[in-house]
């Protein structure tokens, strides 16, 4: 929170309604920090943070260099969810970070390499723009930043009950399979949407929960399929190795298990639309 | 990053990996020097980035030196698979009496490490891992314990090493491990591993994976790039630290966010299908809170491309102000001047979409037309 990125995002935050306690910075324990009037404690360690604020959601714009520490020192204290925003984490210090928090079983990840996830007027934590649109029926889940915000501005008149960025790296903590589970058992959403890239093989697993799990309708969009083979298009994940992973494989498995699947976001929106206005 | 097969190999030398002797050449002489210094029977192995190099003939065994400088003569400037072969590497003969296969990786799917291990080597794992699964053992490696002398022995007996090599391969596994987690590697491959007449264990052929996001601590890595495969584009958008990569396309693309460029470029190429298959020239992510400078890096580079007819930039504003891109387009087209003769096509959307738009109007730049939708972009710049 003591940083550029921290504090900018500190304030939007809390702009859009978001319960911001505190901040960790280790060294600048002790200090506060003033963001638009409101006077915001600085810890040197998250167990502090949450002995004196009860604060159970933790956000992490450090560094890619120090993101590793950060994020165990939060599973540490035992922080319920933890949502990593920092983009360029090795691999290794994910895995890592993950494996800790599963040997734990008392966080829950986000990320990393991710925009966070928002409740339209509830609560945001991380950096997706509150103000695009507003409460609504639909969930929405995403590798992708900017594609989560496109398709909750095509969607902006509808509104959101909860959209999820969950990062395109090759690591993450929470998959598309976790937010469809909490989309089917979460009584505001009605109808979800998934966004997928190519890479990994995320897309036909998910489709695979939805035939046995999910009974609500979903839409679904998958982009890259222009992608070529062996290049990696910016997220460490979007990648494509063989057959395996392609665009095409994840529509196919996406509409076998009942999921409409648009070829462009704006279709995308006009297959949620058709399904919400029946 | 991957890697060629010889810096692969130094890697694992570097790591205490058994490996045999073995230099690099560009050119006939230099493998015949080689070869003199290693002595014996070598083996001349063209280094390219693609699997199938020994059934295209990029690999041949040489009796002396001035075998080796004929078979290197015959190999360099070969092409396999659309790449060229600019460097061989001259390698030691070894007697093999069995081939095995040794990798360890990300599994993406289990988010955690995985350890494949056959004694059936050197043919294509592959197949092997199709039409008898039981003789590929996967070991999940837990990224908090790695790979220990039990888990190593543990692998070792679910693969079915046999005993008297049994010992051998455990400490490949671990000097692998190191390897696998020091240089920061997604994927270290041995194919084959072989055990000599002699019955020594060695990693004949090696493949190697770097994560680039750990770049920062290891400053060694970048003397691993391969400056001589990089287009002159990319390598021109990497200096301004540019996430391009070209493509066989007419359309320029520039958006904000992995996701939402794949996602312009499919919409791109589907508009083209209307226009006799115009396809997208590149990806390129300007990346979150772009500002007007980083912009006008990308136009120039994406204007300085000569396939590139028009020019596409899909921005949502997220974090990304509408201003500043629009700011920065006008930034290049100043630049420029008169050599940006290609039009532009601009769809803004989000944060501060209404000041960016205006900034646009009142440049009014007989080159940029505004779009409302992404379809409606797509389709102006493929006509």
């Amino acid at each position: 929170m003591t940083g550029s990125e921290g504090t900018k995002h500190t304030r939007r935050m809390l702009a859009s309604g978001t319960k911001v306690v505190g901040g960790v910075t280790p060294g600048k324990g002790g200090q506060s920090v003033d963001i638009d009037g409101h006077q915001l404690p600085v810890f040197n360690s998250v167990s502090e943070a949450i002995a004196a604020t009860k604060a159970n959601v933790s956000v992490v714009f450090v560094p890619p260099k120090f993101a590793k520490a950060a994020v165990i020192d939060a599973i540490d204290a035992a922080m319920p969810l933890v949502v990593v925003i920092t983009e360029g984490i090795p691999v290794h210090d994910s895995a890592s970070f993950y494996a800790h928090a599963l040997a734990k079983g008392t966080t829950r990840i986000i990320g990393p390499n991710c925009p966070g996830i928002i409740s339209p007027g509830k609560s945001n934590v991380g950096i997706i723009p509150a103000d695009i649109t507003g409460p609504g029926p639909i969930g929405l889940v995403s590798k992708s930043g900017t594609l989560t915000y496109q398709m909750m501005y095509e969607l902006r008149d509808i509104g959101f009950s909860t959209a999820v960025g969950i990062g395109g790296d090759p690591v993450i903590g929470t998959t598309h399979i976790d937010c469809l589970r909490a989309f089917q058992d979460d009584p505001d959403t009605k109808a979800i949407v998934m966004i997928g890239e190519i890479g990994g093989d995320a897309e036909e697993r998910a489709a695979a929960f939805i035939s046995e799990y999910v009974t609500k309708p979903v839409v679904g969009y998958v982009a890259g399929f222009t992608a070529p083979e062996g290049k990696t298009m910016g997220h460490a994940g979007a990648i494509v190795s063989g057959s395996s992973g392609t665009a095409q494989g994840k529509q196919d498995a996406l509409e076998a298990a009942g999921v409409k699947v648009g070829k462009t976001p704006s279709e995308t929106a006009r297959l949620m639309r058709a399904i919400l206005e029946r | 990053m991957d890697l060629f097969e010889y810096q692969a190999r130094d890697l694992f030398e570097k790591h205490g990996v058994p490996v045999l002797a073995a230099a690099i050449a560009h050119t006939a002489d230099e493998a015949e020097a080689a070869a003199k210094k290693i002595g014996g029977k070598v083996v001349v192995k063209a280094q390219v980035k693609v699997g199938g190099r020994g059934k295209a003939g990029g690999v041949k065994l040489a009796e002396d030196p001035t075998d080796a400088r004929a078979k290197a003569g015959a190999i360099l400037g070969m092409d396999i698979k659309g790449h060229t072969v600019r460097t061989v590497m001259i390698a030691a003969a070894a007697p093999i009496e069995s081939e095995y296969y040794l990798a360890i990786l990300l599994d993406r799917s289990n988010r955690t490490f995985l350890v494949m291990a056959s004694v059936s080597g050197g043919m294509d794992i592959e197949e092997v891992a199709h039409t008898a699964p039981e003789k590929l053992a996967k070991i999940p490696v837990s990224a908090i314990d790695g790979i220990t002398l039990s888990k190593a022995q543990e692998i070792v007996s679910a693969a079915q090493f046999p005993a008297d090599v049994a010992e051998q391969v455990a400490q490949v596994l671990l000097k692998l491990w190191e390897v696998f987690l020091s240089e920061d590697a997604t994927l270290v491959e041995v194919n084959p591993l072989v055990k000599t007449k002699d019955g020594k264990v060695i990693a004949l052929d090696g493949k190697v994976t770097l994560d680039e996001n750990a770049g920062f601590r290891h400053p060694e890595h970048e003397a691993l790039i391969d400056h001589a495969a990089t287009n002159a584009l990319e390598a021109a958008a990497k200096e301004k630290d540019l996430n391009y990569v070209k493509l066989e396309g007419q359309v320029g693309i520039i958006g904000n966010g992995a996701g939402l460029v794949m996602s312009t470029l499919d919409v791109v190429a589907y508009a083209g299908e209307k226009h006799g298959g115009v396809r997208p020239a590149n990806f390129l992510d300007i990346g979150g809170g772009a500002s007007a400078q980083v912009m006008a890096d990308g136009l120039s580079i994406i204007l300085g491309d000569k396939d590139v007819k028009s020019v596409f930039v899909n921005v949502f504003g997220g974090i990304t102000a509408c201003d500043a891109v629009a700011t920065g387009i006008v930034q290049a087209l100043e630049l420029l001047g008169n050599k940006a003769t290609k039009p532009i096509v601009v769809r803004l959307d989000g944060n501060n979409v209404l000041e960016g738009r205006a900034i646009l109007n009142k440049a009014a730049h007989p080159l940029i037309e505004q779009a409302e939708t992404i379809d409606g972009a797509a389709n102006r710049a493929a006509e």
